[in-house]
């Protein structure tokens, strides 16, 4: 069996969840239109939550930037009182801030991406309950009970795939915005606790451990340089 | 036959194409067993752009499709997630 086929199942598993519900189409008519009036808001609902946490991941990134800068502005300040000890530490937390916040802002641009879809598909997911809502009212006045039947149970099978469909985005969407704000969540109080010993997360490698810290530390001497060159401050060779 | 890219719509293919999807799915399949990562993201690519060359149905079209693929982002490990929160004996 191929991967489309189990994939199929699957989905279709769900969609007979919200069929089962309606027997005898004629006569709930009415009320499986509005289960699906229903299961729209719910959508909507959900589009709302990943558009609200992403908005909440940005203002921690945003917050993280201003601390960075915070960091920056510590080691002029240090810089300026002679004390590179301090600029040192300073600019080791803000590496480590800027380091993690890098692979954060490329997950939310992923997310940014997400979310178009999700909108897009909502509109669309509107247009097919629009469509079911005009079908029904042409079943209702054209067709037998029993022909009627058939005809519903068509365009309820592409109607429940669409829900499932879009549900099963929303919750990709949602799991994926969760494990973002959760990350936001740990660099924010590692920044805050000045937990930064290391600038440089683990990897799980030693090897690579010890070669990041030795690129972070040649990035902070580099810029504790670099400032002290800005200010004036140059180490006069005595 | 209908096809459904979830999170993106469906398509109707030709039979023609549908046998070229087809014998990528068992790849894609085998490559999942095997853990390759490489072998998967390529033949899951080429699915993708072999049902997209399908006449897309309407909004309007309340259809059933016949076969289901993943989103065109899906992950190897997303897939193999897929697999684990739903056997198939």
């Amino acid at each position: 069996m191929g991967l489309m086929s189990r994939v199929s199942t699957i989905f279709k598993s769900k969609v007979n969840n919200v069929l089962d519900k309606a027997e005898d189409p004629r006569q709930t008519l009415e009320y499986s239109y509005q289960k699906q009036v229903e299961q729209l808001q719910n959508v909507r609902r959900g589009v709302a939550e990943v558009v609200t946490s992403k908005k909440r991941i940005e203002l921690q990134l945003n917050r993280l930037e201003q601390s960075a800068e915070q960091y920056g502005q510590d080691a002029r300040d240090a810089v300026k009182a002679d004390r590179d000890d301090l600029a040192q530490q300073a600019l080791n937390s803000k590496q480590a801030i800027v380091n993690q916040m890098d692979g954060l802002k490329t997950q939310v641009g992923d997310l940014a991406r997400e979310e178009q879809r999700l909108v897009d598909l909502q509109h669309k997911l509107t247009a097919k309950v629009e469509a079911f809502r005009t079908q029904k009212e042409v079943i209702k006045a054209q067709y037998s009970a029993a022909q009627a039947q058939v005809k519903i149970g068509e365009a309820f099978s592409g109607l429940g795939e669409d829900m499932a469909d879009v549900n099963m985005a929303v919750q990709r969407a949602q799991d994926r915005t969760q494990a973002l704000q959760a990350r936001a969540q740990a660099i924010d109080e590692l920044s805050v606790t000045m937990a930064l010993e290391s600038p440089v997360a683990s990897s799980g490698d030693a090897v690579r451990d010890e070669l990041n810290r030795i690129k972070a530390q040649t990035g902070v001497s580099d810029e504790l340089a670099r400032l002290k060159l800005e200010m004036g401050k140059e180490d006069n060779p005595s | 036959m209908i096809i459904r890219i979830m999170s993106e719509g469906q398509y109707e293919v030709d039979g023609e194409t549908l046998d070229r999807i087809k014998i990528l799915d068992e790849h894609l399949m085998a490559a999942i067993e095997r853990d390759d990562e490489a072998g998967f993201n390529q033949a899951f690519h080429e699915v993708v752009g072999l049902v997209r060359t399908g006449s897309v149905l309407e909004h309007h079209q309340l259809t059933e499709s016949d076969l289901i693929l993943p989103a065109s982002d899906t992950t190897l490990v997303e897939a193999k997630l897929l697999f684990s929160q739903h056997p198939i004996e």
